[in-house]
């Protein structure tokens, strides 16, 4: 969370130098601005994943080699999902909550002739965000240990392209619909890579021992 | 120039005083001297605290700074063994000190954001005389930077009287100081708490009630801090006296001022722990030396021995086991906690018949342990974070997650010191470092993502 945090810090003060140093009245300008901030916060984001990722490793190492039987109480994965969950829970809260905090207080939804799904969509789209990065973890770690890049980039390009697709909003459909997709698909990614199965799927779903 | 005083002027002299005491009190945070601890006693607590370490189930985030820590410490090979435990009950401790610190931001956050007393401007107290109403920014500038230095001023004053009078044994007088400050406390601010709470929800309530209320919970909470009591409700009342003291702080103080006394009081901590003079290490030095716990209406602790109760009754029959408790105990170096604990009394636990349960339930007494003062200023920050004009929550977020961050990493410099350290620095600066750019810089991004409802 604190990563994330801090990532979304470095983001935001490039996008305010780029901003202040424009001129504020140029709308399409402006646009590209933030087009260009938030694909900038999408890299930064992924780098301090990565960075993370090099930190915990050191921290492994350093807990195998002073624990009793030579292996670390929490294995990688754990970590993995744990980072994963930490940057989702972080990145859902800072969409939310200020909405959550205007949604207590009177007010009507799309009274200007903005969409009145507001509420809603946001909801969706801030959980779909937080299974993602959980996912995303997962991947991105799982990578970084067996040196596959192509699942890194993999993870990359699905964070850009979740992010591009929400300039579709508000025609929802263009950006809820292919998030849920991506979501589904790194789902099931991430399930195999953690060693699960069809197999397994249905010995739980059916309750068999 | 003096601004305008309301009458709860004179309540709050006592209070500052307390304050200074709690304030003065930030620093320690002593961590278990497994080190220290002689060699016989060592093999003895090793051993216990292997069995319970592996038993522990492990988790996240704790083993995470137990982890981080593990990297300095490949260093000293020599310690291996002792700083492996140490880690582990490290890791634990963080955790145990996550939750009152976030319960404390909780309650004042969340009276900031309901209650509306708490962030209107009713004069300022007398320790902060220079208001901020100036035309000028240079002008408001330096009256603040003037606040700061009273306010520092008038806490080394008292901290380094509550030190002489420490240092010369005249125990009577601080104590009845503690009494009276958290006295005043319990009842007058639990008082003007409720009467605002009950204002802002328009909810009537009638004298002979709110007599009753204030008198049980004042009375309860005398008893529960300074004599005996279950330890949860002393950790609850102690979290409460601080919040309301927070609150006190937030409402009182003016926006600048408030800001640069955060800043310097981290500094005067640093200061007054690491320093060989400074006061409040003599403080912490002075109360091992003597064997005596710091006052317990200062420290938050987290966890206490319940040994002394099961003592009593069959001192001949413990015989070796409880031998290995005192040795262990006379040479751990927190060995306040055993005096301060053996007055609280864990009602809860029967006193066990042979040394084997008595051996397992010292694992218990390592706890960490916080300064109140510590927790109001954590709660300060948070607190003004929240009251904020902007209203906005991302800012109260970032910093409740810088502080908890810079405690996670204060706790590990604990683990990896092991003597008493300011909590109050890392914490502190990375809170302000944190809220001033979320306010300025965080802010208008994200408002702007969402107006535009896009997601990064």
């Amino acid at each position: 969370a604190f990563f994330w945090l801090v990532s979304l810090l470095l983001s935001s003060l490039i996008w305010f130098i780029a901003v202040k140093a424009s001129d504020p009245r140029d709308e399409p300008l402006q646009k590209g601005l933030l087009i260009f901030g938030v694909m900038f916060s999408v890299l930064l984001q992924e780098a301090f994943r990565f960075l993370y990722y090099k930190l915990l490793r050191k921290a492994i190492e350093g807990l195998v080699a002073l624990s009793e039987d030579g292996c670390s109480p929490i294995s990688i994965q754990q970590m993995a999902y744990v980072a994963g969950v930490g940057f989702g829970l972080m990145s859902g809260a800072f969409s939310m909550i200020n909405l959550l905090a205007d949604a207590l207080g009177p007010g009507t939804v799309g009274i200007h002739g903005d969409s009145q799904l507001y509420f809603l969509t946001s909801a969706f789209m801030t959980m779909v965000l937080i299974f993602l990065h959980t996912f995303w973890g997962i991947l991105f770690f799982h990578g970084c240990e067996n040196r596959r890049w192509w699942e890194i980039a993999a993870v990359v390009v699905m964070h850009l392209a979740v992010s591009g697709s929400t300039f579709c909003n508000p025609f929802y459909v263009g950006s809820l619909v292919p998030s849920y997709l991506l979501m589904a698909i790194a789902a099931v990614w991430a399930y195999m890579l953690s060693g699960g199965s069809a197999q397994n799927l249905r010995r739980f779903l059916l309750c068999k021992s | 120039m003096i601004t305008f005083m309301n009458n709860s002027d004179s309540e709050d002299e006592p209070c500052n005083e307390r304050t200074s005491l709690m304030s003065a009190e930030s620093p320690p945070v002593p961590s278990y001297q497994d080190g220290l601890q002689a060699s016989e006693t060592r093999e003895a607590q090793t051993h216990r605290k292997r069995q319970t370490g592996s038993s522990r189930s492990p988790n996240n985030v704790a083993d995470e700074d137990a982890s981080d820590s593990d990297v300095r410490v490949r260093e000293s090979a020599l310690e291996n063994e002792e700083e492996e435990l140490t880690l582990k009950y490290g890791a634990k401790h963080v955790i145990m000190l996550f939750v009152p610190v976030t319960l404390c931001m909780i309650v004042v956050v969340a009276t900031i954001k309901s209650v509306r007393f708490y962030t209107e401007k009713n004069g300022q107290l007398i320790y902060t005389p220079f208001s901020e109403d100036t035309p000028s920014v240079g002008q408001r500038l330096l009256n603040s930077v003037l606040n700061t230095i009273i306010m520092i001023s008038v806490i080394v004053v008292m901290t380094v009287f509550l030190v002489v009078l420490y240092k010369y044994r005249c125990y009577k007088f601080i104590h009845g100081w503690l009494i009276l400050s958290s006295f005043m406390l319990l009842f007058l601010f639990t008082y003007i708490y409720l009467g605002e709470v009950l204002k802002t929800y328009n909810v009537a309530m009638d004298y002979p009630t709110v007599i009753l209320i204030i008198w049980n919970f004042g009375a309860v909470g005398m008893i529960c801090i300074h004599w005996k009591g279950p330890l949860q409700l002393q950790q609850a009342y102690l979290i409460m006296i601080s919040a309301l003291m927070a609150l006190v702080f937030i409402k009182y103080l003016p926006e600048w001022s408030a800001w640069v006394i955060l800043g310097a009081i981290s500094i005067y901590d640093l200061i007054a722990v690491l320093c060989p003079k400074g006061p409040l290490r003599m403080l912490v030095e002075t109360a091992q030396e003597r064997n005596e716990p710091i006052f317990p209406a200062l420290i938050y602790s987290s966890a206490m021995i319940w040994t002394v109760g099961m003592a009593k009754p069959d001192m001949a029959a413990k015989g070796q086991s409880q031998q290995t408790w005192d040795a262990e105990d006379g040479r751990e170096n927190h060995s306040s906690t055993s005096h301060l604990d053996s007055q609280i009394l864990d009602t809860s636990s029967p006193a066990p018949s042979h040394p084997i349960a008595l051996e397992e339930m010292e694992e218990e007494e390592r706890g960490v342990k916080l300064g109140l003062g510590d927790f109001i200023f954590y709660s300060v920050l948070v607190g003004k974070a929240a009251a904020t004009p902007s209203g906005d929550w991302n800012t109260t977020l970032a910093c409740f997650v810088a502080i908890l961050i810079g405690l996670c990493l204060t706790l590990l410099l604990l683990a990896v010191f092991k003597k008493a350290l300011p909590a109050l620095p890392i914490s502190i600066t990375f809170g302000l470092i944190f809220y001033f750019s979320t306010d300025n810089l965080v802010r208008p991004f994200m408002d702007t993502l969402a107006s535009h409802q896009l997601y990064i």
